[in-house]
């Protein structure tokens, strides 16, 4: 899931203090898990604005919105109706529904209120880390269901580099060395086999080296 | 055990402070409270494990929000005490509302319209 934390208030503000007609759009989907979007972080954030532009004499009105997903057209259109009525739209969803808003509403400034960070998991409530860097090749095949990709942090393809020491990188000692993991991943598999076939180059051309991606699936198109 | 406290509290009771939500707080605010006290058990007695402790984080977070606004952190405490603590929640009370007082009114309560001081120091969940 695509993992987001919330922006500085003051950020938001500097932002958005020359405006008299504000909405704040949430995303129900991947940042409201975890807790930077969604209806829940939208009532907040408003509320915090208002009473913001209150205590500085503004009269300024901040609405509330949020929808299923905002990287979605039928979605985003649920907003037709209201758009005209504002000056800007707070966006809290993750970078590709803000874009995706700013880009359907063309007309419109509007702010990110949140930094996207990573694809991961949830470890725990407001604990998230990073599993997948979305290369457009997954090799989890081969790496025991580990992504060196992701968790190591040179991305090497061949087992660990010097740097790895006890089990953790050295980058810092709080982080696993990637291939320390899949080297015990693949020896509970009894695959270690794996371990010993070397990986030849990886084709980075489905990664970000090729400019902005596009998947098309003719399979679904009509 | 006839102990007075300011008469310019509204409680408003909930069945644990773990069910205090930011947005409780900040629409307090928002409806003109000059300040939001959050009276929870004893951190390590709560009934529910950890009802008190989640409130503490809220309320951090609006002390945060409340900072960042203009409003002041002051504006909203949290506080721990047993239901056999009656004379240290007399103590609080007064604690808080002389704070309270002493701060002043909202800006918010000001910009309402209502600008002259007001009793009313704020809220408390028992």
């Amino acid at each position: 899931m695509i993992k987001a934390k919330p922006k500085p208030l003051e950020e938001i503000i500097d932002n958005v203090k020359d405006f008299s007609k504000l909405l704040i759009a949430g995303c129900d989907g991947c940042v409201t898990v975890c807790e930077a979007g969604g209806l829940k972080e939208v009532k907040v954030l408003a509320s915090a604005l208002r009473l913001y532009f209150t205590q500085a004499g503004k009269q300024v009105q901040v609405d509330e919105a949020s929808l299923t997903r905002q990287c979605e057209k039928e979605y985003l259109a649920q907003l037709n109706d209201r758009m005209e009525g504002y000056d800007a739209v707070v966006s809290l969803a993750c970078g590709v529904g803000a874009q995706y808003l700013a880009e359907m509403y063309n007309h419109k400034p509007v702010f990110p209120g949140v930094d996207t960070c990573f694809l991961g998991v949830n470890e725990e409530r407001g604990l998230y880390s990073e599993r997948c860097q979305a290369c457009g090749r997954c090799i989890l095949a081969e790496t025991g269901g580990i992504c060196p990709i992701t968790r190591c942090s040179k991305r090497m393809l061949n087992g660990p580099c010097g740097g790895s020491d006890k089990g953790k990188c050295e980058i810092n000692p709080d982080i696993p060395c990637g291939w320390e993991l899949i080297y015990e991943r693949l020896k509970t598999l009894g695959q270690l086999d794996r371990f010993e076939r070397l990986v030849e180059p990886k084709d980075w051309t489905t990664s970000r080296d090729g400019g902005p991606r596009k998947i098309i699936r003719e399979d679904l198109r009509i | 055990m006839r102990l007075q406290y300011p008469p310019n509290l509204r409680i408003i009771e909930v069945p644990c402070t773990g069910k205090v939500d930011i947005l409780h707080l900040l629409q307090a605010f928002e409806q003109g409270a000059d300040g939001v006290m959050v009276v929870g058990c004893m951190e390590g007695d709560c009934h529910y494990m950890v009802g008190n402790l989640h409130a503490r984080t809220r309320v951090k977070r609006a002390q945060e929000i409340l900072n960042t606004v203009g409003l002041g952190a002051e504006r909203v405490a949290m506080y721990n005490l047993s239901s056999g603590m009656g004379g240290r929640f007399a103590e609080i009370v007064t604690e808080m509302t002389n704070k309270i007082l002493e701060l002043g009114p909202s800006p918010i309560r000001r910009a309402m319209g209502k600008g002259q001081m007001v009793r009313e120091a704020g809220e408390a969940t028992t």
